[in-house]
């Protein structure tokens, strides 16, 4: 997330501390000068895993203290999963099989591992994906039998351990 | 206690063969094969009836065969263990029910009239105050249904799932660990006896999903049949499939999984880790059943064998024997 702060003293020791309050966890924090910026005005971008359902709690806390939250990027992708899939993958547009997935904004390929034999024969192909949770999880892989039913390929799926 | 049997393949033989060597207090008296039968009230000469077998090719009477033995033949319980019609179910479906309705008990291994017309069948039972028992049906020597009736009874079962077929574990367990194609781990399986020359059911995940169907139906009373089941079978995998898994400290087994509260009725290979229960070697079984109270309990044994399959027929009679007066 990006944010706005005085350029002052323990500004940005105040701005963080909430992150701790609610269990997250600072990954990087990355100072932005911008030029367009009030002089005294400081943006400061942070990357940070937190629970999806603690975010809301951590924006307000963050505001009570003075700090405008300017921008909220991309989530975390906490979920991963992994599934191999066999078939024709390069020959029915994996470029289009990963979009499917990517375009949906709650989960991505984040890895893949294929192995491609002769000419014809079907690929294999180790995917892993992130989603943001469970249940987007679960929306992502009826994403994917859809298009391994389109494209012919055949999905593995991970066991699932608990029901 | 009387029994009549029809079949006389493996498991036929098998249980045949127990009975002669056990002091099980079973007493045959009828026996059929496709093409024969014999019926004797006081009971059959076990030893000459499989040594005729042998060396004949049938076992009796060619004037008679299984009809008359179901309808005419006085025993307490009629051993059905002729071959498996996944789409009828017969003709093991009319001999059951006839046996049923002469009030008579059936133990049967046989899938075809189980998965086709359980409810059918059990009311009929129900009917003539007589039981009609399955357990070598579903994985082999493992007792999973005198475990899910009796031994788990009174817990509410969340989600069965397992390795049902035997055939297939094999094919993956040495494509998994020889780094064998699909085709020639298959070949394998033929030689060695653990496939038949049409795998069509094994490979393609027909026989697991049958036997899905008899779980399901049995524990939640649901009429769910064959085509109700998604499956996937293992003909289309590769082996550089495996070894992706492989990298990831996993493999990948054929899972027959049935979660009702879920709709999930499917039988599909799946990735696993290694060290999952149910990641069991070679032709073993492995069923997992998810209950409230007792958590959750694997069993692991074999699925197929002739006396392996004797074994459960055995329990069901020795479990009959037990629960129903008169027959002693
Ligand atoms: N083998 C296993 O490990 C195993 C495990 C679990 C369940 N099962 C099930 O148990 C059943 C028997 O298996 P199996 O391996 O013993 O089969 P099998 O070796 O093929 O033997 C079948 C027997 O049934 C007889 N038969 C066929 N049609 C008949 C008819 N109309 N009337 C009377 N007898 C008839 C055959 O007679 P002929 O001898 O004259 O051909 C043969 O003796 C099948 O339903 C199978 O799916 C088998």
């Amino acid at each position: 997330m990006k944010l706005e702060m005085k350029d002052a003293p323990g500004q940005l020791v105040a701005a963080l501390q909430p992150i701790s309050d609610v269990g997250g966890n600072i990954i990087a924090v990355i100072h932005q000068r911008d030029e367009k910026a009030e002089d005294d005005k400081l943006e400061v971008q942070i990357v940070l895993e937190i629970q999806d359902d603690r975010l809301n709690e951590l924006i307000g806390r963050i505001k009570g203290k003075g700090v405008n939250v300017v921008r909220i990027g991309k989530r975390r992708l906490l979920y991963t999963q992994t599934v191999i899939m066999i078939g024709h993958i390069m020959h029915t547009d994996l470029g289009d099989t990963v979009d499917r997935i990517d375009c949906t904004g709650f989960a991505e390929v984040t890895d893949m591992n294929m192995v491609m034999p002769a000419i014809n024969e079907p690929s294999s192909a180790l995917i892993v994906i992130r989603a943001v949770d469970r249940n987007e999880m679960e929306q992502t892989m009826e994403i994917l039998r859809t298009v391994a039913k389109e494209k012919d390929l055949l999905i593995i799926e991970p066991l699932e351990e608990f029901v | 206690m009387k029994i009549a049997i029809l079949g006389m393949g493996a498991v036929g033989r098998g249980l045949l063969e127990m009975a002669d060597q056990k002091d099980l207090g079973l007493v045959v008296t009828g026996i059929a094969d496709s093409k024969s039968a014999l019926m004797d009230k006081d009971g059959i000469h076990i030893d000459e009836v499989l040594e005729a077998k042998r060396v004949h090719g049938f076992c009796g009477d060619k004037s008679l065969s299984a009809v008359d033995i179901v309808n005419h033949a006085d025993y307490d319980v009629l051993v059905e263990v002729t071959p498996t019609n996944a789409t009828t179910g017969e003709p093991a479906l009319t001999f059951i029910r006839s046996a049923l309705e002469r009030g008579k008990h059936v133990v049967t291994s046989n899938k075809g009239p189980i998965a086709r017309k359980y409810s059918l069948l059990q009311s009929l039972a129900e009917k003539h105050g007589v039981s009609i028992r399955f357990e070598a049906t579903v994985c082999g020597a493992i007792p999973v249904m005198h475990t899910l009736t009796q031994g788990l009874a009174g817990n509410r079962v969340l989600a069965v799932f397992g390795v049902l077929n035997g055939t297939s574990n094999y094919i993956l367990t040495r494509m998994e660990a020889e780094g064998l194609t699909y085709e020639q781990a298959l070949l394998e399986a033929r030689e060695m006896g653990y496939a038949e020359a049409d795998p069509t059911y094994d490979v393609k995940g027909i026989d697991a999903a049958i036997k899905l169907v008899i779980l399901s139906n049995t524990i939640w009373g649901l009429d769910t049949v064959l085509e109700d089941v998604e499956i996937t079978g293992i003909d289309c995998l590769t082996t550089d499939a495996l070894r992706l898994a492989d990298d990831q400290n996993c493999t990948i087994r054929l899972i027959a999984q049935s979660i009702p509260s879920r709709g999930v009725l499917r039988v599909s290979p799946r990735i696993l880790p290694k060290a999952h229960p149910l990641v069991v070697e070679g032709t073993l079984n492995a069923v997992t059943i998810e209950t409230d109270m007792a958590g959750e309990i694997t069993m692991i044994g074999k699925g197929a064998g002739s006396v392996e399959t004797a074994s459960a027929i055995i329990g069901d009679l020795m479990f009959i024997r037990d629960h129903y007066a008169g027959c002693h």
